[in-house]
């Protein structure tokens, strides 16, 4: 799906994009430390070379993949997205990658799978901060299979035109631009096709806090802070909070996946 | 002998020489953070060195007794800068919340009310003011023994900061819970001793009146 085909006024809008140093020096990537600069500082330990990945479950073509023959024939595009983390900051990053569709297409998603699962790397020597159970590891991620097939749902390998630095999940990572940030899972391993909703790695950690849906809601306060506004990334000392959109500014593409759903019960 | 020459150095020290010293890295952070030197998110990082070095401060207050108890090195002069430094620290750091964080008074009563960690944090700051208000010669004379049982109100400051510091964390962060295991030690330490106190009181008590 070419982004010209998708006639939309969040497309249409002109983002201004956060700068390569700012986009590749202030991450969430607790397997490098939970620190803001440690994935930055920590990350080049990753040895991203050989990548494979695993995709299993209900496909018609299981194994495991080189990152190079799953990516071959697939067209690669930009997409700059607004990038919304569940702690209130936000970015734009203009991305390069594939439409998960395309990849799942080339697997072949059998007709019971209903929930796409994903797995980061677990790799203690090359990520330190495995040695601390911040989260129950490997980190794991899920999409509904709609969501999945979304044209919005990209799986990025590069950010300005740059194979994408191992901080921000090389050598590929998922990006959903509706949901916040943490569901864009990074560095993934394993993709697997399922009938069950997938368990996820912050929902596991705290239900309460971190649903499995996570879209981008300014209605529904996180319960230790209000969403409804964000500071994006970049704006120096006195910047200003900005009112978050529904669905980060992507509803009019992605309202009607959740059509009926009670979005606070559903968050 | 060496702790004997340690404290005869200490107290060379005149006390104002901490309320030159301890502002400094908060100066220095302030200053970063106007140059375009504190990363891309420089408010949130303003507010969390501020807030983790009045911790630090509070923590070193807590230390001071234990200090002398058991290797009899005697800071106990330079308590009262350190308690006030840190109420500054605190001071700037919900200034820097509200200010430049939150901007805007109208959702400040919001946040307290509604978030507990905010709850938490804001309730330690408002104990820091009576001790930060009492922190003067003159009050403790007009105190008295009651200026004592005051302060002791530190404890509690020390542990709702950091519980405010573990409640704010996302996941399982292991130095929220170091400086929270340190402060629950010096609070034990504490304990034990007016237990002591108390027990020794009640004795001499009972002497008295069983004769």
């Amino acid at each position: 799906g070419a982004m010209a085909s998708i006639a939309s006024p969040a497309l249409a809008e002109t983002l201004e994009p956060n700068t390569w140093e700012h986009i590749t020096s202030y991450n969430n990537f607790y397997e490098f430390g939970t620190d803001k600069e440690d994935p930055a500082a920590n990350a080049h330990r990753l040895n991203t070379s050989g990548w494979e990945i695993e995709v299993d479950g209900l496909v018609d073509a299981p194994g495991r993949y080189s990152l190079t023959s799953l990516l071959e024939g697939l067209s690669e595009e930009e997409r700059i997205y607004r990038f919304r983390c569940v702690e209130a900051w936000s970015m734009v990053v203009p991305w390069n990658g594939v439409e998960l569709k395309d990849i799942l297409d080339k697997v072949g998603v059998q007709s019971g799978a209903k929930y796409v699962a994903f797995e980061t790397a677990n790799r203690p020597d090359e990520m330190p901060g495995l040695r601390y159970p911040v989260l129950d590891w490997p980190y794991r991620e899920g999409l509904r299979l709609d969501e999945a097939l979304h044209p919005l749902t990209l799986m990025a390998t590069g950010i300005y035109g740059k194979p994408i630095p191992n901080q921000n999940g090389a050598p590929i990572r998922l990006v959903v631009p509706w949901k916040y940030g943490f569901k864009s899972i990074k560095s993934i391993v394993r993709i697997t096709l399922t009938d069950q909703e997938p368990a996820t790695s912050w929902n596991m950690a705290n239900a309460r806090e971190y649903g499995f849906y996570s879209n981008v809601n300014p209605t529904v306060s996180h319960p230790r802070w209000s969403q409804a506004s964000e500071r994006k990334i970049g704006g120096g000392l006195f910047n200003r909070r900005q009112p978050t959109l529904m669905f980060n500014g992507y509803e009019a593409e992605v309202a009607d996946l959740y059509k009926g759903m009670d979005l606070t019960t559903y968050f | 002998m060496l702790i004997q020459w340690i404290n005869t150095g200490l107290r060379k020290i005149p006390t104002w020489v901490l309320y030159l010293i301890l502002p400094i890295p908060g100066l220095l952070v302030i200053a970063a953070g106007l140059t375009d030197n504190l990363g891309p998110e420089p408010i949130n990082e303003l507010e969390e060195e501020l807030g983790e070095f009045a911790l630090k401060l509070l923590i070193l207050g807590l230390a001071i007794s234990p200090l002398l108890h058991f290797t009899r090195i005697n800071l106990v002069r330079f308590r009262r800068a350190i308690g006030v430094m840190a109420f500054a620290y605190v001071t700037a750091h919900f200034l820097v919340w509200f200010v430049l964080d939150l901007q805007g008074l109208n959702q400040i009563w919001t946040e307290i009310v509604k978030r507990p960690y905010v709850t938490v944090g804001f309730a330690g700051f408002v104990a820091m003011i009576p001790l930060a208000i009492t922190s003067n010669d003159l009050s403790v004379r007009r105190l008295g023994r009651f200026w004592r049982i005051l302060h002791r109100l530190i404890y509690l400051v020390a542990i709702l900061a950091g519980l405010h510091f573990i409640m704010l964390s996302k996941g399982f962060d292991v130095e929220a819970l170091a400086h929270m295991v340190v402060i629950l030690a010096f609070l034990a330490l504490r304990v034990s001793k007016w237990r002591r106190g108390l027990q020794s009181g009640l004795q001499g008590l009972r002497k008295k009146l069983i004769g």
